[in-house]
């Protein structure tokens, strides 16, 4: 056996036995972060706290959720929320929370699109995080099928279609995904599966991954600054905190995340106690029914800016886009030509991209809740779903001709 | 190290890589399996409807295999189709009621004589055929066989199967 000192202290005994020491300089002490970023840097811990409140919320629904197409909206709807003491604050803070962390996904997205942080070296915190994305958009939709409501039923239905694959016609993958012709109780016990144990274990491995390929390239900064961080970190520790350009992660930079997370809580809170209504579709408070379709069916709003792409065009041409639109944004490292690391404001043709893609974003996530019928709103909805594509396809044609900075 | 350690060695792990491989397979092929449909859900596929209580121009909904079977007894006013279903001299438009675009239940509009699908906007004619929006084919036919005035769904008669032939419905 190595050879073991006595310890002085509960400290010096694990860090014989575990080296939390060395851990705590790697992870927290000596982990340096810019001083030059701003609150839409702490948005990565907003999410990682906001993901622990839907693990322990999901916990508490878990204990009264019944997985059986009997039983499961009843278990719900009349169990949880009515007779479990408190059984209405989970609920109200998992449909909250489900609805805030693409909120904040979103804003998280498109601050690295501004400030250039998924390239020359930052490549795999991107890919990594639209890793995230896609994991998240699972879990989100499995946990829809949940109470078996009408929106649950219906979402199911046309979200699994999707892969029969227009013309190619197969339906036998979508009665295998199914396990069954039609969403049923083989369907709802597999997304039950998916939703409370496989997709979270993913979702938790892919944050270690995501934080894991930060630590060497560091986070980005306001100005793309790239900088000798041994250097700074000399000046830190030797007590130059002024001059330095960097401060540690903990418990320094800490404090800015909890402050911002501070404020994101009350937000949360307020939501969650007087306007939950807005993550709780009222469709979806009557029992799956499969032989009556709601009047109107979409999605909930952080998918609707994919779904209108799928409905302007042809079944066909929709899928494509839509399988396009869903994976592009992995592209984005490989588009961007430029070797700038900027902000967009500095980047030439690049600002105009960036404020029109967010513009036709959002764009689309509005037409996407209107019913199809009205013309206008239709044809504005397709301009919409064509200019996303042209944009994908001028990204590598004006960062190629971006001027060095 | 010796030479023939480190050849026995690899022995060991490539013979504990090769087996785990056959193994992985073999798992994989019992995931896939699993996630078939059960044998009672696919055993599960008969329904008969009775046509002779059918009035003109209202659509009755039957339910098969979990899903929704449009049966409409057309009036004298109503195109006839080669896909509609005979008996005697009643001709019925009789359709698995979801849309071929992406699934919903599209609803008859008895007054125009035909289906409006509120999802994405498709509608379909009521012998079934698409003729707005998107959807890229008709409403799907499901396997059926006449016997007397009742209608056997599941089972594919000598109607379906020329209908089928004849690639009206897939
Ligand atoms: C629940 C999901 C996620 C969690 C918990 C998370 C967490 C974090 C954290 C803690 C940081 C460092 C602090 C910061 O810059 O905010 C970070 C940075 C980053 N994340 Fe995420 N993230 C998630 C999803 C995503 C997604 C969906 C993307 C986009 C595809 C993404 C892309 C990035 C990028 C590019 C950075 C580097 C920012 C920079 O260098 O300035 N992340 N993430
Ligand atoms: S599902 Fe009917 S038009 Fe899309």
């Amino acid at each position: 056996m190595a050879k073991f000192e006595k310890a002085n202290s509960i400290g010096e005994w694990l860090d014989q036995r575990l080296a939390i020491e060395t851990l705590k300089k790697v992870m927290n002490t000596e982990y340096w972060i810019p001083k030059n970023i701003n609150f839409l840097w702490a948005m990565g811990m907003v999410l990682a706290a906001t993901f622990g409140i839907l693990v322990v919320s999901g916990i508490f629904l878990l204990m009264y959720y019944k997985p059986d197409t009997a039983l499961a909206f009843d278990s719900v709807n009349y169990t949880t929320m009515t007779e479990v003491g408190y059984g209405w604050l989970w609920r109200h803070i998992h449909g909250v929370g489900a609805s805030l962390v693409f909120l904040v996904i979103y804003i998280h997205m498109f601050t690295g699109i501004y400030y250039g942080s998924y390239k020359r070296g930052r490549e795999l915190i991107w890919l990594s995080g639209m890793g995230l994305f896609v994991a998240f958009s699972a879990e989100a939709f499995s946990g829809y099928m949940l109470p078996w409501g009408q929106m649950s039923y219906w979402a199911g239905m046309v979200i699994t279609n999707l892969f029969s694959g227009g013309s190619l016609e197969a339906y036998g993958l979508v009665e295998w995904i199914r396990g069954d012709y039609v969403p049923a109780d083989a369907f709802l016990t597999r997304f039950f599966m998916l939703h409370v144990f496989l997709l979270p274990l993913v979702i938790i491995g892919l944050i270690v991954l995501h934080f894991g390929t930060l630590r060497i390239p560091h986070v980005n900064n306001q100005d793309g600054e790239e900088f000798d961080y041994a250097e700074a970190a000399e000046l830190y520790k030797a007590g130059k905190v002024k001059e330095s350009k960097v401060i540690p992660f903990s418990p320094v930079f800490l404090s800015k995340d909890v402050f911002v997370m501070g404020v994101y809580f009350i937000l949360f809170f307020y939501l969650v106690f007087y306007h939950f209504e807005f993550a709780m579709d009222p469709v979806n408070f009557d029992p799956a029914d499969g032989l009556k379709t709601p009047a109107h069916i979409y999605p909930e709003w952080y998918f609707l800016w994919s779904y209108e792409i799928l409905r302007p065009f042809s079944k066909d041409l929709g899928l494509v886009l839509f399988a396009i639109s869903q994976v592009i944004f992995f592209m984005l490292p490989f588009l961007d030509r430029s070797p700038n690391v900027a902000p967009a404001s500095r980047r030439g043709l690049f600002k105009y991209w960036f404020w029109i893609l967010l513009i036709d974003v959002i764009v689309l996530t509005f037409m996407g809740k209107l019913p199809p019928t009205d013309a206008l709103f239709a044809n504005i909805g397709l301009v919409a779903a064509v200019l996303f594509f042209v944009l994908w396809i001028a990204l590598p044609f004006i960062t190629k001709s971006e001027k060095k900075l | 190290m010796g030479k023939d350690v480190k050849g026995r060695r690899d022995f060991i792990g490539m013979a504990l890589g090769g087996f785990t491989a056959l193994g992985g397979i073999g798992a994989l092929y019992a995931m896939k399996r699993s996630w078939d449909p059960l044998p009672s859900v696919k055993a599960a596929g008969f329904t008969t409807v009775d046509l002779s209580a059918a009035e003109e121009n209202v659509l009755s909904v039957e339910k098969w295999r979990g899903k929704p079977i449009f049966v409409l007894k057309k009036s004298a006013d109503m195109k006839k189709d080669p896909r509609d279903v005979v008996v005697g001299s009643d001709h019925f438009h009789v359709s698995i009621g979801l849309c071929t675009h992406l699934g919903c239940i599209p609803a008859y509009k008895p007054t125009d004589h035909k289906f409006l699908c509120a999802c994405h906007g498709g509608e379909f004619d009521a012998s079934g055929h698409e003729i707005f929006g998107p959807p890229p084919s008709p409403l799907e036919i499901p396997p059926f066989k006449i016997d007397g005035t009742t209608l056997v769904l599941g089972e594919a008669g000598p109607e379906y199967k020329k209908m089928l032939d004849a690639g009206l419905t897939v």
